[in-house]
């Protein structure tokens, strides 16, 4: 018998199926795809007999239940009767807009970073890397307890604080600025930053065009576009009623205007100059990626290096730059988690921090958490592609 | 004619036109560096005055550090230096952590040295007996060992073994997701390019967030598992990600040649990745590896957030929780010399990266 199975088994077609590569690649799947299912099922079925056990509940009805908790700042209306949903839009937002300033502040810092570590000035050059090295090599989450602790909490307290020009005070309890607050003529003011803003776009395409096509001195547009941008809506601003509330000393804090919280001004200055010094690297790896004949072909033109920079350089070292950019500005976003540390309201800190303490529900709770990252990366590397096929180079 | 004096003079004058060049060759550029050297020389008495000058040097509490306009308070560092290097680790047993780090040092060391020959033994010791030997010195349990409980480990040797347990366990993992998502099997690339996108499109926080609280939801109601192993998980996993996509990027840079060659020869898939294709992918990305490395020791960090206290970790508690030592200038310190640490390390390993 054993003979027989022996020669069954050594019969040729199963030696040719089990070395040919098409059955091995369709079983070796076919044992992933069970590995990954068994997986799955253990932990779904682990998870639930844990849940059970500890007598937590699952789905999404949480999310209309009363918070009753209070967050120090939030963009959108919320009040402690609130509900976990509405805590978790203004964890968003706090999110969105840390991340969105940011990216603004790191990129012009990063920028002016890259460009130092290349300019002929051997002391500009020496201290953007000197910047740059250091800041690197030190974890984000100790800047940020620099920042808070050992900075903006150090600072004097709210009877004492520093009165910086234009009604300004900084003191322990963040940056006091004046409030404005319209009163009549708001429709006139969202009025004219539409028409400035239509305008610039006009004039800049139209600019664009002359300027293409005979290689026109560009300055009065874009004199005419800024002058357009800036003056309306100032004037608009000035024509509207308003009120300006200036920050006032009441016994404890500066009431009135509109206060601007430590955390949150931790969090913004640590994460901008950190991203900042890996922007610069980017930056300066894009100039020099750009060829030497480029900045001589430009000399030669006569541009002055600030000309040959704005006009020849940096446009073409754009192309280098912007993959690298999108993932530093991904990278910002998702550190902008560690907001948790410093106690900034933030999503991960409102969402995954005090509601999953309170309900427990902490799968549904990191799912959504994770759901809310991973759409925001998508949808900045999606931005940044469109961008990138624009500037990218024309196929020739 | 004389030599000396005329060589000294065009010396002198040499520097001083080098210098005009480098600082002042326009109106603009002068400006501009004046300004700077006034930033460096302000920066630079700032930190001296505050280091050197109005520092503490001495004291057993923080009431010398409390008297007005008092600098780095120095012996809160001293003071707490076996705090802030091992946590709440045994002092009797501390000499199994410097065996440990004394047994690292002796295979990287040689490691890192240009024309050590073994470089692949080395690489094998210290990627799969090393780690052993660790575990059993550091942990216990063995040999007549006392077991150490891993509440005790802390400070910098908490990061270490964080950064280095995170650093061999994402290794093997990346090359695999790497081949993974390289590969022509459809459903092996797809799971691959799901599971890399996926991690590395959340933060380290979730992730580790995920690892403390949701691990043991997914285990056996009866099976607990170790707060810092649910730590290495979440590190190992999600450093793997972004390594693999580093690796991959030096697989997708083997030209079509190498693979061609090896397949002409007639190695199978996992000796010709192994023997030709690999050794070559991974020489070429090494700063890529390395820099995710540096990443991966910056980010054992955030560990804090789940509670356990590596170097940051302990220096925070010290600071916040220390009533004896609480001082305006406590923290600061306190702060500045986690951030030396750290920086010396990766500065260590970016300038290390430059010699492998």
């Amino acid at each position: 018998m054993g003979d027989a199975f022996k020669r069954w088994l050594m019969r040729k077609p199963w030696i040719d199926a089990a070395y040919d590569p098409n059955v091995r690649a369709v079983a070796f799947q076919l044992l992933l795809v069970l590995a990954l299912v068994l997986v799955a099922v253990e932990i779904v079925l682990n998870t639930a007999a844990n849940l059970q056990k500890q007598n937590i509940a699952s789905g999404f009805g949480f999310l209309a239940r009363t918070a009753g908790f209070d967050i120090s700042q939030s963009l959108v209306p919320y009040t402690s009767k609130s509900s976990y949903g509405q805590a978790f839009l203004v964890g968003l937002t706090n999110t969105l807009l840390v991340a969105v300033l940011g990216i603004v502040l790191a990129t012009v810092l990063g920028f002016t970073l890259g460009i130092a570590r290349g300019s002929p000035n051997w002391l500009a050059s020496r201290l953007a890397l000197a910047y740059v090295e250091v800041v690197r090599n030190v974890p984000l989450l100790l800047q940020l307890l620099v920042w808070y602790v050992a900075v903006l909490r150090a600072l004097p307290a709210p009877q004492e604080a520093l009165a910086l020009p234009a009604g300004v005070f900084v003191d322990k309890r963040g940056l006091h600025l004046p409030r404005v607050t319209l009163e009549s003529g708001g429709t006139l003011l969202l009025l004219a930053l539409l028409v400035s803003v239509i305008g610039a776009v006009w004039l800049w395409r139209t600019g664009k065009r002359t300027r293409e096509e005979e290689t026109v001195e560009r300055d009065p547009v874009r004199l005419a576009v800024w002058a357009l941008v800036v003056l309306l809506p100032v004037l608009a601003l000035m024509i509207a009623g308003k009120t300006v509330a200036y920050p006032v000393l009441e016994r404890f804090n500066h009431e009135g205007g509109l206060s601007i919280e430590p955390e949150f001004l931790a969090l913004l200055i640590g994460l901008s100059t950190y991203t900042a010094a890996f922007i610069a690297e980017i930056v300066r790896a894009g100039l020099a990626g750009v060829p030497k004949g480029q900045r001589e072909a430009a000399a030669a033109l006569g541009l002055s290096r600030r000309h040959a920079l704005r006009f020849v350089i940096l446009p073409q070292a754009l192309r280098i730059i912007i993959p690298p950019l999108t993932n530093q500005y991904l990278n910002l976003t998702k550190n902008s988690s560690l907001a948790v540390a410093i106690g900034y309201p933030d999503l991960v800190s409102v969402f995954s921090g005090t509601v999953l303490n309170q309900t427990g529900q902490a799968v549904e709770v990191i799912l959504i958490t994770m759901a809310v990252y991973l759409a925001i990366s998508l949808a900045t590397a999606l931005t940044m592609n469109w961008f990138n096929a624009r500037t990218a180079w024309a196929e020739r | 004619m004389n030599p000396v004096a005329g060589g000294d003079e065009t010396w002198t004058q040499r520097t001083l036109q080098r210098l005009r060049d480098a600082l002042f060759p326009t109106l603009g550029q002068s400006l501009v560096s004046l300004v700077l050297i006034w930033l460096v020389a302000a920066v630079a008495y700032a930190f001296i005055d505050w280091a050197l000058l109005r520092a503490v040097f001495t004291g057993s509490d923080g009431s010398a550090c409390r008297v007005p306009d008092a600098g780095a308070c120095w012996p809160f560092i001293t003071h707490k230096m076996g705090l802030f290097l091992y946590g709440r680790y045994p002092e009797a047993e501390l000499w199994r952590v410097h065996l440990t780090y004394a047994l690292a040092l002796a295979g990287l060391v040689p490691l890192f040295m240009p024309g050590v020959p073994h470089k692949l033994a080395l690489l094998v010791y210290m990627l799969a007996v090393f780690p052993l030997i660790a575990f059993v010195l550091l942990y216990g349990g063995m040999l007549g060992l006392d077991i150490i409980v891993t509440d005790l480990w802390g400070g910098l040797l908490l990061t270490l073994v964080i950064a280095s347990v995170g650093i061999a366990a994402s290794f093997p993992l990346g090359i695999l997701l790497a081949l993974a998502r390289r590969s022509e099997l459809p459903f092996v690339r797809w799971s691959a390019t799901v599971y890399i996108e996926l991690v590395r499109g959340v933060p380290l926080v979730t992730v580790l967030f995920m690892a403390s609280v949701m691990l043991p939801l997914f285990l056996p109601p009866d099976v607990t598992i170790d707060k810092l192993v649910r730590a290495l998980v979440g590190v190992a996993l999600f450093s793997a990600a972004y390594l693999a996509e580093v690796i991959r990027g030096g697989l997708q840079a083997i030209p079509r040649g190498q693979y061609e060659a090896a397949d002409a020869l007639g190695l199978g898939y996992w000796r010709k990745t192994g023997l030709i294709i690999l050794p070559q992918a991974i020489r070429l990305v090494i700063p890529g590896i390395v820099n995710s490395f540096i990443a991966l020791f910056k980010d054992t960090s955030l560990v804090l957030i789940i509670g356990l206290f590596d170097l940051i970790g302990i220096v925070e508690q010290s600071v916040q929780a220390d009533a004896k030592w609480s001082s305006p200038q406590t923290a600061a310190t306190g702060y500045f010399f986690a951030g030396a640490v750290f920086w010396l390390f990766c500065f260590a390993m970016s300038r290390a990266s430059s010699i492998l």
